[in-house]
């Protein structure tokens, strides 16, 4: 990064945004961006210059009127799936979000089978 | 000296644990003393062998490898004596040591077990200790020499240079290791062919402390995240921290299953299950995280032989497990005998929410590990997934919690105690009421804050009812109360404050983003926050910005400092929060850089966390619960069978 972007940047990485509800969007979408260059870090915690660089492209493409969508759709293109903590739904990952309702249906049907044997009996107190 | 004392103690704990294997395994009555008495020896060898790790690590001897590693002479004593086991190689001697004191601990406290499960599930728990010793010894040996030796360490990262986290790995690790004995149990049942309510009994405790443990672990852990890392942020779903949920949710399930097996018999093959599951996903917990395998398939490639030995442990471990189960696990089954409505069938269906929650962990945490491994490049799986998935499940548990300790056994009355919750599910909807209305019309968290306060006040509701049932006077009343129901109690209206905690955190926080100048000042969240002055300090091993402020709040004025460290040996920075906590929660405020164009203005980051304390008072209480729990056990067996 060349000298004259990390001063642009330490001016601009502190600017809020005017307006409350822009602020708040921009910082719910740092939260769900991941920084490139760290280890597993959204770019709102991160100390690295590049997260700082992207906390700034956030704010910059909400001033510009940009959707949440469409600032996502602009990280991936630039730095892959890789920088979105919302994994893409495509055909890597339909087994993902697929899997919990795999998970509960599978589990909803053991359960179901136990329950078919035995009778109850009598009704029982106690402590636990 | 003291290092190959310590290596030589690490091998010879190795050969007695395999002795102890054999030994338990035999389970004859004759060897039943020689057993108990080989687990004590290779427990005192591994507490010795971890005691010489601490002095390398405290007379600061460059000539070990972890050492220079991880240790600098200017480091205070206490993350010297931390550094010991706030790394890969000493984290897993750490691991041995734990496993061969439960080892021994579980073989002195035999109790009337009958000889065949206790013998066996000594014997188990002798083979787990050995191979994290073949582990240790043959790839991550603690004691390993450098030779030439520097003449300084290069010093244990500074973000865990913190109290929180010097206790926070060996609280996982009593944890995880913890899980070690309900596995070693769960294995001894299934050789022996038969899991019954004895058995039940003898894993309960096992399996409360480890969970117990576990939630302190994480507890402390995720503290540790919202003050240190400088942004409010407690818990996101990282690789490293799903590694230790998991554990946490299927523990809490096997806390559960395991009272149903005891009291009723019932349930036995899906507690055996439980306990296998627990503790491979414990395993994955320490080996995986702690090899990096996590955070990348590459991870493999820098280091496969550490990568592949973990594979093959916990391969053989969950594929010994997994291939009994099978063999074995229908001669368990018994009719479980409980109607549709009763206590069973909700503990039934507090299974069913835990497990598929971990499940959805374990899946999220290992998919993009699949991707990149099936050559579908690199993806991401993190809180926005989580948050979808996870969440609803444990609500969903969450609605039906409140109901269960009101239910009887075999059958239950729905009505009954539906009509004992109506005041609770009062609260519930005017809390959801008011919450829709306050952050209009945000219903994910408004739903969120009412299950909490359904949890907290039917908690509350159930207390209520149980001390009206005793006699006397209320104190008299309070003091009757089986210590089995304040712990149960405790626990389930601490899992409320701590979700009415997280969804407030998380839903409601507010941040800002200043420019001050000393002397200037900013409202936010109610305040007025003035930056007084701005100097550098030194402290023992690396210099500080700190920032003094002023918080002026209805007429109330409080000190405030946030500090920006820089260690000089490790070349990080790190930042020191100032946190000040009111009643509608706490004002975090962390210093940024100074403004390159305008010296002397500092960037400064306000955040507002509302009820961020509850989410550590509900884990306590958690916590609590868990160790009452564990004492109204230890009294139960003093008295007798209750």
């Amino acid at each position: 990064m060349s000298w004259l972007t990390s001063l642009l940047i330490a001016a601009t990485a502190g600017a809020a945004l005017g307006d409350p509800a822009q602020e708040a969007r921009a910082l719910s979408l740092e939260r769900e961006i991941r920084c490139v260059q760290c280890e597993n870090e959204p770019i709102a915690q991160s100390t690295a210059d590049i997260a700082a660089d992207m906390r700034a492209l956030v704010r910059e493409r909400i001033a510009a009127g940009d959707s949440d969508a469409e600032i996502r759709e602009f990280f991936r293109a630039r730095y892959g799936d890789f920088v979105l903590f919302r994994p893409p739904m495509d055909g890597r990952t339909w087994l993902l979000w697929l899997a919990p309702l795999l998970l509960a249906g599978g589990g909803g049907l053991a359960i179901a089978r136990m329950r078919r044997d035995g009778a109850p009996g009598e009704p029982e107190e106690g402590d636990r | 000296m003291i290092a190959e004392i310590g290596a030589f103690c690490m091998a010879l704990a190795l050969a007695l644990s395999l002795a102890q294997g054999v030994l338990g395994l035999r389970a004859q009555a004759a060897h039943a003393g020689a057993a108990v008495a080989v687990a004590q020896v290779a427990a005192l060898l591994c507490g010795v062998a971890m005691a010489c790790l601490i002095i390398v690590f405290v007379i600061s001897d460059f000539s070990v490898s972890a050492v220079v590693s991880y240790s600098h002479i200017d480091k205070p004593l206490i993350y010297k004596i931390a550094g010991s086991w706030g790394n890969h190689e000493g984290s897993m001697l750490l691991w041995c040591a734990v496993s061969a004191l439960f080892g021994a601990l579980f073989a002195s406290l035999r109790r009337g077990q009958a000889l065949g499960l206790w013998s066996k599930a000594v014997g188990v728990q002798g083979f787990v200790t050995a191979g994290a010793l073949i582990y240790t010894l043959a790839l991550s040996n603690p004691f390993a020499r450098l030779d030439p030796a520097p003449l300084q360490g290069l010093g244990l990262n500074p973000l865990l240079q913190d109290p929180a986290l010097a206790a926070h790995p060996p609280m996982l690790y009593l944890g995880y290791v913890g899980l070690s004995i309900p596995f070693s149990l769960a294995i001894a049942a299934l050789l022996e062919g038969r899991a019954d309510q004895a058995w039940a009994k003898a894993l309960r405790p096992w399996t409360l402390a480890a969970w117990t443990c576990l939630t302190i672990g994480i507890g402390l852990g995720a503290y540790w995240a919202y003050y240190e890392l400088g942004w409010g942020g407690w818990w996101f779903w990282d690789p490293v921290e799903n590694a230790s949920f998991m554990p946490w949710l299927i523990a809490c399930a096997l806390v559960h299953s395991a009272i149903v097996t005891e009291r009723r018999g019932s349930l036995a093959a899906w507690t055996i299950l439980l306990s296998i599951l627990g503790f491979g996903l414990a395993l994955l917990g320490t080996f995986l995280v702690r090899s990096g395998v996590l955070t990348s398939v590459h991870a493999f490639a820098i280091d496969p032989g550490r990568g592949i030995a973990v594979l093959v442990l916990l391969a053989v471990a969950m594929g010994v497990g997994f291939g009994l189960y099978a063999l074995r696990a229908h001669k368990l089954a018994k009719p479980s005998g409980f109607a549709a409505v009763s206590r069973e069938s909700m503990l039934v269906w507090n299974n069913f929410g835990l497990s598929v929650a971990a499940g959805i962990v374990l899946i999220g945490t290992l998919y993009p590990l699949m991707v990149e491994a099936a050559g579908g490049g690199l993806i991401s799986v993190g809180p926005p997934f989580f948050n979808l998935t996870v969440t609803p499940v444990l609500g969903a548990l969450f609605l039906l919690l409140p109901l269960a300790p009101l239910l009887t056994w075999r059958v239950g009355n729905a009505r009954a105690a539906l009509k004992q919750l109506l005041p609770a599910a009062i609260l519930a909807l005017l809390t959801l009421g008011l919450a829709l209305w306050f952050s209009h019309g945000r219903i994910a968290p408004a739903f969120g804050l009412a299950i909490g306060v359904w949890l907290v006040a039917g908690g509350l509701i159930y207390l209520w009812a149980r001390v009206r049932r005793g006699e006397g006077r209320l104190i008299a009343k309070l003091a009757l109360l089986p210590l089995a129901v304040w712990s149960m109690s405790i626990a389930h209206i601490g899992a409320g404050v701590l979700t009415i905690g997280a969804i407030g955190e998380t839903a409601f926080r507010s941040e800002r983003a200043v420019a001050l100048a000393p002397g200037e000042g900013a409202e936010f969240a109610g305040r007025r926050i003035t930056l007084l002055e701005v100097g550098e300090i030194e402290g023992p091993n690396y210099s500080a910005t700190r920032a003094n402020f002023r918080v002026d709040q209805a007429g109330r004025a409080a000190a405030l400092s946030a500090e920006r460290r820089f260690y000089p040996t490790s070349n990080t920075p790190t930042t020191e929060v100032g946190i000040l906590g009111d009643l509608d929660g706490d004002l975090y405020i962390a210093l940024g850089e100074a403004l390159r164009d305008r010296p002397g203005v500092w960037t400064v980051r306000l955040y507002h966390n509302p009820v961020v304390q509850l989410i550590f008072i509900g884990t306590i209480m958690l916590a609590i619960g868990g160790a009452l729990s564990l004492l109204a056990l230890a009294r139960r067996r003093k008295d007798g069978p209750a």
